[in-house]
């Protein structure tokens, strides 16, 4: 075994998930302990420009697989590549971001080297030479310490914004290894035939301002004002389950126990009570502003901020002083 | 068509937990329920069920102690057939790696299973990885967040689902047997009716051990686990409560919200 980091970068169209440059640098400051390099994964197709990004932001070495069988994440072929190349290099570690893809590719890999997977975590630091890992369980009411003892590569998923970005720095030089897919085309059952992208895609788990509405915006035209802030403050645009649930904006913007967890820089909540189930999507959170006419809303007890108020008149105030400050 | 789901009993998603210094948790007088995340597995798999007109057996399993009955319980009073529980000492303490390899021997012992569906993931130790290595040790199609199944073809076997990613929704052709990680979005879980839970109260629910499965002892259990968890413990309180921001005015109230933001650096 080598004291190796692998650190797979997660591309869509060739855009690399932010949670992967964090990983990248989490792995910096590991192998500081452990003394081995950060290896980037980058599979894909026509995606060689990433290698040097992924040394720029601190890998020593990449491997990297451009082929049309890897033009689309899917888990039998990435899976394949990153179990070999595990094998034949025998890393310490294996990290990834806690994303959709991320969260499939890293138990797969897992159970192929028969190793552990830890999911989530929110940090890792090394006690007496082993790696322990935080992450929250019970929907963020608990959190918990995971290790993987014996078993190496001990597999880790990282959530989204838990660990800085690093700084990329373009005069930093690294290897980069050409390595060919393990699956053929015909082997691969899966076959991705569409994809519809989300429009007004701002990602939730990556943003890092966040504007949520709930019932208090009490319609789906009530969201304009929301959606009018987020655009000032290039936000992601949120909502509580009420407001999904009586159909004003698609579940895909759902933040809570039953939706997405976020945890941005800022967090907006207007016209949402702060209920137990929409706290765990969003406690973690840096700063939490609330609007609310309520004074004994359940939100300003987690809140850093607070305005007692209708949010149709703090909302847009809200956004024009912003424009002005901001000079948007 | 054999439709089997996986499901597992956790605290109500409303308790009030406590964690003594040992890290035992514990949720007071709330009830243990099936995991929430699952009742839109349940409900996906009567729904297929009822599309091919009941030419369709619904399968729940649940490897766990006796508590994993109230999970069994509630998937056949929704509707579900039959009930498995999957347990031996030996299971304890096992982690996804070893939990996967226990359920994976279980289907592959049914031997006729074309689709097994799974919820998101569990409410309390929530990894979510259990439906993917499910998958990927018993070479079925992987198909998680699956927020539709636009297309099931039980004699062409094939599968078309919709699955939920970050940037959008990703379509994916298939072939059966498959796995599917449902989600919330997927379809509105029905309540068990009057006669479905007299059903679920009568009905027997067979226990498999590991000899009954042929586990492998060295693959289950603390043994078999590569993840250990040492300590549970409750995260650090928030300061308490807001700073209420009040001005002469809304746009002064604004102005001195804005300030505050810009000093914190998060604007
Ligand atoms: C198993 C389960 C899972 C759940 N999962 C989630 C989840 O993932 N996410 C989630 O959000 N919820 C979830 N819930 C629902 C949750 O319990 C609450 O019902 C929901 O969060 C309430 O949404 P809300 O705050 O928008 O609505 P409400 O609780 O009705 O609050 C509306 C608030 O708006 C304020 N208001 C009204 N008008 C104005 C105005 N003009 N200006 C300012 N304020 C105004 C009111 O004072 C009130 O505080 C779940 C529940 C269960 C049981
Ligand atoms: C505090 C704590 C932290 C843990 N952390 C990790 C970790 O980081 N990595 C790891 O590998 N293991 C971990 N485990 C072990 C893991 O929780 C168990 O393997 C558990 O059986 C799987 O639960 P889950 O919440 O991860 O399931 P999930 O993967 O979140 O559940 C997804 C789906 O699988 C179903 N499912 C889960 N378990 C079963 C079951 N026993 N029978 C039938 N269906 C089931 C669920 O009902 C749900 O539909 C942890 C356990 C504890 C107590």
């Amino acid at each position: 075994m080598s004291n190796d980091i692998f650190v797979w970068i997660e591309q869509f169209n060739g855009q690399v998930a932010g949670p992967s440059w964090e990983a990248i640098g989490a792995a910096r400051t590991l192998s500081q302990t452990l003394g081995g390099q950060v290896c980037a994964c980058i599979f894909g197709q026509g995606v060689e420009a990433l290698a040097k990004d992924a040394i720029a932001y601190g890998a020593d070495k990449v491997f990297l697989a451009d082929d049309p069988t890897l033009a689309d994440f899917r888990l039998e072929p990435y899976t394949a590549l990153m179990a070999e190349l595990a094998r034949q290099h025998q890393p310490a570690l294996i990290l990834m971001g806690a994303t959709a893809r991320g969260r499939d590719l890293g138990p797969a890999v897992a159970v192929d080297l028969e190793t552990g997977c830890v999911a989530d975590c929110t940090a890792l630091e090394f006690q007496d030479g082993q790696l322990v890992a935080t992450r929250p369980i019970y929907a963020g009411k608990l959190l918990c310490t995971c290790t993987v003892p014996e078993r190496r590569p001990a597999v880790f998923t990282l959530r989204s914004r838990a660990f800085p970005k690093p700084e990329p720095d373009p005069s930093r030089t690294g290897e980069i290894i050409q390595v060919a897919p393990i699956l053929k085309e015909e082997d691969i059952p899966s076959k991705v035939t569409g994809f519809q992208e989300t429009v007004g895609g701002v990602n939730l788990a990556d943003a890092a301002i966040i504007v949520s509405g709930g019932r208090g915006v009490g319609g789906p035209e009530g969201f304009e004002p929301i959606r009018e802030l987020a655009r000032t403050l290039k936000a992601a645009v949120g909502a509580s389950r009420a407001a999904v649930d009586a159909g004003w904006i698609p579940y895909e913007h759902q933040v809570g126990q039953t939706g997405k967890t976020v945890s941005p820089d800022l967090y907006i909540a207007c016209g949402i009570s702060g209920a137990i189930q929409h706290q765990a999507g969003m406690r973690t959170s840096k700063v939490i502003v609330a609007i609310n006419k309520d004074p004994e809303a359940p939100i300003f007890q987690l809140a850093r901020y607070g305005i007692v108020g209708d949010l149709f008149k703090y909302v847009p105030a809200l956004a024009e002083e912003l424009k002005k400050r901001l000079g948007a | 068509m054999h439709i089997v789901v996986c499901t597992k009993q956790t605290p109500d998603s409303a308790a009030k937990l406590t964690v003594d210094a040992a890290g035992n948790v514990s949720w007071g007088d709330s009830p243990i329920v099936i995991n929430p995340w699952d009742e839109y597995a349940v409900e996906e798999a009567l729904l297929i069920k009822e599309r091919l007109g009941g030419n369709a057996r619904v399968t729940v399993i649940s490897m766990g102690p006796e508590a994993a009955l109230e999970a069994l319980k509630h998937a056949i009073a929704m509707g579900a057939d039959e009930g498995i529980r999957i347990w031996d000492p030996i299971f304890e303490g096992s982690d996804t790696l070893a939990t996967s390899y226990v359920l994976a021997k279980a289907i592959e012992k049914m031997g006729d299973v074309d689709l097994v569906l799974f919820g998101k993931s569990a409410i309390d130790s929530q990894t979510g990885q259990i439906p993917v290595e499910v998958a990927y040790r018993l070479g079925f199609s992987p198909l998680t967040y699956v927020i539709k199944i636009a297309e099931l073809d039980p004699a062409g076997k094939t599968i078309i689902a919709e699955r939920l990613l970050e940037q959008g929704r990703q379509v994916v052709k298939a072939p059966l047997p498959a796995v599917v990680g449902t989600i919330k979005g997927i379809n509105e879980p029905r309540y068990p009716s009057f006669m479905g839970i007299r059903k679920a109260t009568r009905a027997q629910y067979p226990v498999w051990s590991a000899t009954d499965i042929g586990a492998d002892p060295a693959k289950v259990g603390a043994a078999g686990s590569g993840v250990r968890w040492t300590r549970i413990f409750s995260p650090p309180t928030r300061e308490g409560k807001a700073e209420i921001i009040q001005a002469e005015t809304v746009e002064e109230t604004v102005r001195i919200l804005v300030d505050k933001l810009m000093a914190e650096k998060v604007i």
